[in-house]
């Protein structure tokens, strides 16, 4: 009945480091974050890509980690919670969260930043309506978004005036 | 009078101590730990919603290889009538049994049959399935009425509601109370009028699902990590059904990741404790989303019944509640709540509520912020609406010429303390919105909300570090920024930084014992242990500083963190410093019982617009306004109300437990059963009314669960003046829109 080991191996990048893990050919990108690179930053809410709590970069496209084989990653450039603040100093997103009280039970938390980080690489300048438009794949079931929100869009000014 | 009159620090908004770790991925949630040579629990559930369970065989599962252990109900305790914890957290053993793991009858579709641990989590999954039971399947009942007619499958042939005669029956509970002669009260009033109105079933929805870790050392100590509004409650609750002495168990809390009282009781923990000891190692398991839809206790469904009485001039005189709630498969108990607090918004002379529950082939329900009141509610405040139209009164008016005050006695008989109801009101009618006009096409509803708000046991410990910082352990678990609030009384005390102080979260073994993290009362109960340790603490310091002065320590003054006698000053530093050669080290710990609470009152203002084609509401402009009796870090108060009334927007809008005729529930997932999410909605405004409580030091009242309360019944009434329609049955979803406009 016991299965045979039926790993593979995969090299990848993840957050910045030349990286090789063993996966099965069915294991999700999140599991193998979580419990063979032991990166439990990234989160599993529902492992049907509903609530965006394991969301991450596989080079410059925002996924859920639940719905990405961790095998399509050879080759690839991942970037999870962990790689976002550099050093020490945090990314804007995740010190305006701060700031703002954006984060209650903050499981929903990584994923936001994620996501917000890559709204404001493809747009500096989001409105309010386009923020959570891009927003609405993260459930936060805590704070009703809205100081998420304005976390948000404060971060995008801060990464404007950086820019000028 | 409050001990505090002005604040230094109490009321500012400092980044929280856990902010670092949260927005950076190191936060440590349920499934986030792992053990050294831990093995994978999976559990069994079954496939039908009502049956008996004729066989269980699990011996192809543990002869496979990698199998270290299987367990079936019968490796729980056999429950009596014992009661575990207290206040809102009490619960009857034989209703929480069940919830873990069922023995020999299956109640609801998903329920727990048996459990086996492998050292992988596939192989675990594999083998559930080689684990062969069979049942007796019997007809399931899942509707509140259709579970009281004469015909519906009995669940339990040996429960009987009080006062009831002995025969089988679904009907769970029936609390009645009366004050005054509301019989009287209805036939002399000029108005009276009546509705019945209806709330779905839902689910608190929290993004965490269920997790724990469990190892056993060879003496039989038992070590749980799991994520929980209380770990002392899944201590006492594990060590009952798991037949384990208490101070056999420690139970350590990790971060979490969401509740809303639905982390309060136990459904994982027994069993990884039981195939832990089986197996001789550490088993971890973690609760798949669907199972936490179908098998952990939802909030109840609800028909409520509402009439009123008033005079021509707006005066209510009568009231009259019957709420018929779901109970699920067990005693969820949720009755009590309709019945003592469904109209204590209002003076009433003259009242009788009614509260019954029934027995359904569905999940045990279980605690949603401020249980119970959401949907008794929707009833009474929309009635109070529509009475007030056909009165030709503004609603807001009409509540404030009704609404309670000091003084006033609610169901429960005894009067209120300085309530902040009346200055809500006051808030709402000057608010900007309410003076607004509506947007053309949109309508506008407002709603009252009340929430008890519990006291129950706290503890905290204050240990001071030879260079001055500060640690302050509670064993509250922090579900929304606790920690910062625990670091601020203890700063406003002390008179040290903010950032000295590192509030922590501590095992069962490390702190006094702590009720859960619920009924509104971390920030007051634990808050106000925290406040008398770091009291006692200054009492000690200005008694070692008065020893050094040779003066007596009543004549040391301690303000701005140190001691003060003339021209002496002893900073709180320096009696840090020389501690060891002033009186040992400097730990203090305080332990209560509170009996300082006050109730929850809030007032909801909601514009909402109706798209006539599609039947989508759309929340156009919100405000949440609440006493908070003193708000500690204003932040964590605004995203409370902010929250609280995203999630009654949802409960409004969409939220619904939808099951077939099996029984089986058939949106288990955030796909469909949808809950509210960035784009639905806009900012939530709040006005936070400071109207201290006199029986606690800081002035503070519990937060978290009343802004649920009021959603409801302001969206129902926004959405009636949009649309001209009247609906009284929840949720407003488009289709029930869209039928509702055709007629």
């Amino acid at each position: 009945m016991n299965k045979p080991l039926n790993k593979m191996a995969v090299q990848a990048t993840i957050n910045g480091e030349d990286t090789v893990f063993l996966c099965s050919p069915g294991q999700v990108l999140a599991e193998v974050l979580r419990d063979e690179l032991e990166l439990i930053g990234t989160k599993i809410g529902c492992n049907t890509g509903d609530c965006g709590a394991c969301s991450v970069m596989v080079n410059d496209r925002l996924v859920c980690s639940c719905l990405v084989l961790a095998a399509e990653v050879e080759g690839q450039c991942v970037q999870t919670i962990e790689g976002i603040a550099e050093g020490g100093k945090l990314h804007p997103v995740q010190q305006k969260l701060l700031e703002h009280g954006g984060l209650q039970c903050g499981i929903c938390t990584p994923g936001v930043v994620v996501a917000a980080k890559a709204l404001l690489e493809h747009n500096p300048d989001p409105t309010e309506e386009q923020a959570r438009y891009w927003l609405a794949g993260n459930l936060c079931r805590c704070t009703g978004y809205d100081k998420i929100i304005r976390a948000v869009l404060d971060a995008a000014k801060t990464l404007r005036e950086e820019a000028a | 009078m409050n001990a505090y009159q002005e604040f230094k620090i109490i009321g500012s908004r400092p980044v929280r101590p856990d902010g670092f770790d949260k927005v950076t991925g190191r936060a440590r949630y349920g499934a986030d730990l792992n053990m050294q040579g831990q093995i994978y629990g999976h559990v069994v559930r079954s496939p039908h919603a009502h049956a008996v369970i004729t066989s269980i065989d699990c011996s192809k599962a543990l002869a496979m290889k990698g199998v270290l252990a299987v367990m079936t109900g019968d490796d729980l305790v056999k429950p009596g009538n014992e009661m575990l914890g207290s206040g809102e957290g009490a619960m009857a053993l034989k209703d929480v049994v069940p919830m873990v793991m069922s023995q020999g009858k299956v109640l609801f579709h998903s329920q727990a049959v048996a459990a086996v641990a492998a050292t992988t989590p596939a192989l675990a999954a594999e083998a559930a399935k080689a684990i062969e039971v069979m049942y007796e399947v019997l007809p399931a009942v899942t509707d509140l009425h259709a579970a009281l007619a004469p015909d519906a499958p009995i669940l339990h042939d040996d429960r009987f509601p009080d006062g009831y005669p002995e025969e089988p029956t679904n009907l769970a509970e029936h609390i009645s109370l009366t004050v005054g002669d509301p019989d009287a009260a209805f036939e002399s009033a000029d108005v009276v009028f009546e509705q019945t109105y209806s709330v779905p079933m839902c689910h608190q929805g929290y993004i965490e699902p269920h997790a724990c870790v469990a190892r056993v050392d060879a003496a039989g100590q038992v070590d749980l990590w799991c994520c929980t509004q209380g770990h002392f409650a899944v201590r006492h609750f594990t060590a009952a059904v798991a037949g384990i002495d208490l101070g056999k168990i420690k139970v350590t809390a990790s971060e979490i990741g969401g509740g809303f009282g639905g982390k309060t009781t136990v459904y994982l923990e027994p069993l990884a404790v039981v195939l832990a000891q089986k197996a001789g190692r550490p088993v971890k398991m973690v609760m798949d989303r669907g199972d936490v839809f179908r098998a952990t206790g939802p909030a109840p469904g609800a028909q409520t019944r509402v009439k009123l009485g008033a005079t021509r001039e707006g005066k209510l005189v009568a009231a009259e509640v019957d709420c018929l709630m779901d109970s699920g498969a067990y005693s969820g108990s949720p009755a009590g709540i309709p019945a003592f607090m469904a109209t204590a918004c209002y003076k009433l002379s003259n009242a009788r509520s009614t509260g019954r529950s029934v027995y359904t082939n569905k999940p045990k329900i279980h605690a949603y912020r401020a249980p119970s009141i959401p949907q008794v509610t929707l009833g009474v405040e929309l009635a109070i609406t529509e009475l007030a139209a056909e009165l030709g009164i503004d609603p807001l008016e009409f509540r404030m010429m009704n609404a309670v005050e000091e003084g006033d006695a609610n169901m429960m008989g005894a009067p209120y303390n300085r309530i902040g109801l009346r200055e809500c009101l006051e808030v709402a009618r000057n608010h900007e919105h309410y003076k607004s006009a509506v947007a053309s096409g949109a309508g506008r509803g407002v709603a009252m909300g009340y929430w008890v708000n519990a006291g129950m046991q706290s503890s905290a410990t204050i240990n001071v570090s030879s260079d001055g910082h500060v640690s302050v352990l509670t064993g509250s678990p922090d579900i929304g920024g606790s920690r910062a609030s625990m670091a601020l009384m203890a700063a406003e005390v002390l008179g040290i930084p903010f950032d000295h102080i590192h509030p922590q979260v501590v095992a069962t073994d490390s702190v006094g014992h702590t009720d859960l993290t619920g009924g509104s009362r971390t920030t007051l109960a634990t808050g106000q242990a925290v406040i008398q340790a770091a009291e006692a603490c200054v009492a000690e310091l200005c008694r070692r500083a008065g020893s050094e002065w040779e003066v007596e320590p009543g004549v040391v003054a301690w303000s701005q963190g140190a001691a003060h006698y003339g021209e002496h000053t002893l900073t709180f530093e320096a009696l840090a410093e020389r501690a060891g050669s002033m009186g040992g080290p400097l730990t203090f710990s305080s332990s209560l019982t509170a009996t300082s609470t006050a109730p929850g009152f809030a007032v909801h203002i909601c514009d909402a617009e109706v798209d006539k084609e599609t039947g989508r509401t759309t929340i156009t402009r919100y405000t949440a306004i609440q006493d908070a009796g003193k708000a500690i870090h204003p932040d964590y108060v605004e995203g409370q109300m902010q929250g609280g009334a995203v999630q009654g927007i949802g409960w409004a809008l969409n939220e619904e437990y939808l099951y077939n005729a099996e029984g089986v529930l058939e949106n288990p997932g955030f796909l469909d059963y949808r809950i509210p999410v960035a784009s639905d909605l806009p900012f939530i405004d709040t006005v936070i009314v400071e109207i201290p409580n006199p029986l606690h030091p800081f002035g503070v009242k519990g937060v978290g669960e009343v802004p649920i309360v009021p959603p409801m019944p302001a969206i129902a009434e926004a959405v009636y003046q949009s649309t001209g329609v009247r609906f009284r049955d929840l949720p407003l979803n488009p289709p029930k829109i869209v039928a509702g406009l055709a007629h």
